[in-house]
């Protein structure tokens, strides 16, 4: 039987180590936040309240039945997104009609050019260290 | 609270008989987004994808999530022998769980979303599942009292509660535009609380199983003993460290990299323990292989050993680059939502809900069968996966990419086993927990006259008084 001591130590030093590594990435996040402007973060709120990342993927991550959108602006003129945002019917059966109104269009063109500007998402870009970690 | 009778449906079972459901309907949405990727548009006018997955996703996280809360609240009284601390408690949990969860699955339907990867409901609709996590907290605390000289499964029941609610309230931070407005500070939040309430899950669901195997096996010593102290304790360690290898290829600090993948290779710890122990495991499976319940922690224990596999892979993160982003990410979730979570939860749902006014043995046969389709067809389920997965790779790695639309047309072959197998995984599953479902639901329609009030381990602790 391990002592009740031993474990209480245990636990609180985890505890402790958790709560720092937490609060030192909540006061230090990764990114500024004060350069951001108000139409991307309006935009951001668009793909969620269309539930975008359904289908979509930002860094990888998300649903997987259309393509990943991490840097979309980059590859694609606007006029072409906005026609996926209005009627993708006539590109792929699969995309919703959302009829999107021009207000909200833009904020989420904001808002992906914002992400494309945060980094690059295309796994060709990395380079593997001999020690298993990668770097872009 | 009503007697807690053996074979009776009461609050506590009604947590497991709900789950059930909410797997079986869970499983048919699966296969509703399942199909839509080899019929594009498929019921698209009322169930698109964007509605479908997380109709998909969020009921199966509610199974695994009542599942976990009915197992706690039930072995928690077998453990010591007393009823719940506030009884009135768990039945209001279960009603705000309950509607809650209709809420947010018709608020789907009808296309209203936060939008947020698993918890994709409206945050409004966070409240009340918080509200219910704090009662269930309160009641599970009052009800251990204190934590000394208490078995491991007590202090994984415990980690899991509290870490859960830290990790689902971190989930929402987004709400504040500080942790919201920049893409690469929200995302690197947002899987740090996904990475860990994952694993406060699992700390609920491993301290249940340990808790029913050493009740099958009648053996005590596992659960006090110093290796389950160390195997809890790297368990603690990687829920609260290892999260970061959900976001190797996010540009955001690096030093979150390097931390997940080492803390994700002390898993090799556990993996090597498994394969250490692989002869006792056989030969107490073979004592115990006749129960129900047992059958789906040996499963279960095979696809830890899978899963931890791929895992550990794809937490080194020169591997991730090429699993990233693909199927190989959905053969892990769903390899480790169903073959350990799943699995685990209904040998405990064997385990409680066997006993009722019905009897259960005519159906041994078919169990048996179907037991083996389930795993064989996980199997096969999981490999299509992985396939698609890799065939994705490849195609993210080429230079230059065919177009998208193309390259989802490959992998058809590889779709269409994965909904073969899914439906038969489904069809597997239904069958065997439908009579686990109906004898409940049929008992509790047609009143016994067999007035035995205890559950089965709690008999040998409980004296008459502690009775209702
Ligand atoms: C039901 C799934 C689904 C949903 C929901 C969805 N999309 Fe799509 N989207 C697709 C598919 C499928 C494609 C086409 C991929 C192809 O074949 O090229 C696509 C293509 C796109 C493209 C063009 C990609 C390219 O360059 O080829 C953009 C831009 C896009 N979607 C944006 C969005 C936005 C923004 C939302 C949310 C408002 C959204 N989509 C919601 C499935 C979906
Ligand atoms: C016990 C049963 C199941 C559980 C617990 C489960 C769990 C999950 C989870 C957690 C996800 C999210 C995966 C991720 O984003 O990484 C998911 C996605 C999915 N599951 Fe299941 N699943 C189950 C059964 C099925 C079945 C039977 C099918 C049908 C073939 C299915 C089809 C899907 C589909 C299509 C997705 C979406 C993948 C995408 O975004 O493209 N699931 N499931």
């Amino acid at each position: 039987m391990a002592s009740d001591k031993h474990k209480f130590i245990l636990i609180t030093l985890l505890l402790t180590a958790f709560l720092c590594y937490t609060g030192y990435l909540y006061i230090s996040l990764p990114r500024k936040t004060s350069a951001i402007d108000e139409q991307s973060a309006a935009g951001k709120l668009v793909w969620q309240k269309y539930n975008c990342g359904a289908c979509h993927q930002v860094y990888g991550l998300g649903g997987y039945l259309g393509p990943d959108l991490t840097n979309e602006y980059r590859f694609r003129d606007t006029s072409v997104i906005k026609l996926f945002l209005k009627d993708a019917s006539i590109f792929t059966p699969v995309m919703p009609v959302f009829n999107m109104p021009e207000p909200e269009m833009e904020a989420l063109l904001s808002y992906l050019k914002s992400l494309d500007a945060s980094g690059k998402s295309d796994l060709r870009t990395f380079k593997v260290n001999q020690n298993g970690t990668i770097e872009q | 609270m009503e007697p807690s009778n053996n074979k009776q449906l009461n609050t506590t079972k009604l947590f497991i008989v709900a789950g059930l459901v909410l797997l079986g309907l869970g499983m048919i949405y699966g296969l509703t987004g399942a199909i839509q990727y080899l019929v594009p548009g498929f019921l698209k006018k009322y169930f698109s994808f964007e509605k479908v997955r997380p109709l998909h996703v969020s009921a199966v996280v509610f199974w695994i999530i009542l599942g976990a809360m009915g197992s706690v609240l039930i072995y928690l009284q077998q453990h010591t022998g007393k009823k719940l601390h506030a009884p009135m408690l768990t039945k209001i949990q279960l009603l705000v769980f309950l509607f809650t969860i209709l809420a947010i699955l018709t608020s789907y339907y009808f296309g209203v979303f936060g939008g947020r990867e698993y918890w994709e409901f409206h945050p409004l609709l966070a409240l009340p599942i918080l509200s219910g996590w704090i009662l269930f907290l309160f009641n599970v605390v009052k009800s251990i009292g204190t934590l000394k000289n208490q078995p491991v499964y007590v202090w994984m029941w415990l980690t899991g509660v509290v870490f859960f609610l830290f990790t689902f309230l971190e989930s929402y931070l987004w709400i504040f535009p500080y942790f919201r407005n920049n893409i690469v500070n929200d995302m690197t939040i947002q899987w740090k609380s996904y990475g860990s309430m994952v694993g406060a899950w699992n700390m609920l669901i491993y301290g249940s199983s340990f808790f029913l195997m050493e009740k099958i096996s009648g053996e005590k010593t596992y659960s006090t003993s110093r290796m389950g102290f160390l195997l809890y304790f790297i368990g603690l360690f990687n829920l609260m460290f290892n999260w970061g290898h959900h976001i190797y290829t996010l540009p955001t600090h690096h030093f979150i990299q390097y931390i997940s993948y080492v803390v994700s290779m002390t898993e090799l710890l556990i993996l090597g323990r498994i394969i250490y122990e692989w002869r006792a495991s056989v030969s107490a499976a073979r004592r115990h292989f006749h129960h129900a319940a047992y059958k789906f922690l040996i499963a279960a224990d095979v696809w830890v050993f899978l899963s931890l596999l791929l895992a550990i892979c794809m937490s080194v993160p020169a591997i991730n680059i090429y699993t990233h982003g693909t199927y190989i990410t959905v053969a892990h979730t769903m390899g480790a939502t169903i073959g350990i979570n799943t699995f685990l939860l209904l040998a405990i749902a064997f385990d409680i809900l066997h006993e009722t006014c019905r009897s259960f043995e005519h159906n041994n046969k078919l169990f048996n069968r179907t037991f083996f389709v389930i795993n064989g067809s996980l199997f096969a389920f999981w490999i299509s996966l992985i396939l698609v997965g890799v065939m994705q790779s490849k195609w993210q790695m080429s230079e230059p990419r065919i177009l998208f639309g193309a390259m989802m047309l490959q992998l058809r072959p590889f779709l269409i086993s994965f909904f073969v197998f899914g439906l038969i995984l489904t069809i597997g599953i239904v069958i065997i927990i439908y009579p686990l479902i109906k004898n409940q639901l049929l008992c509790y329609f047609t009143p016994t006259t067999n007035q035995d009030h205890t559950p089965t381990v709690a008999k040998e602790s409980m004296s008459d008084n502690d009775l209702n």
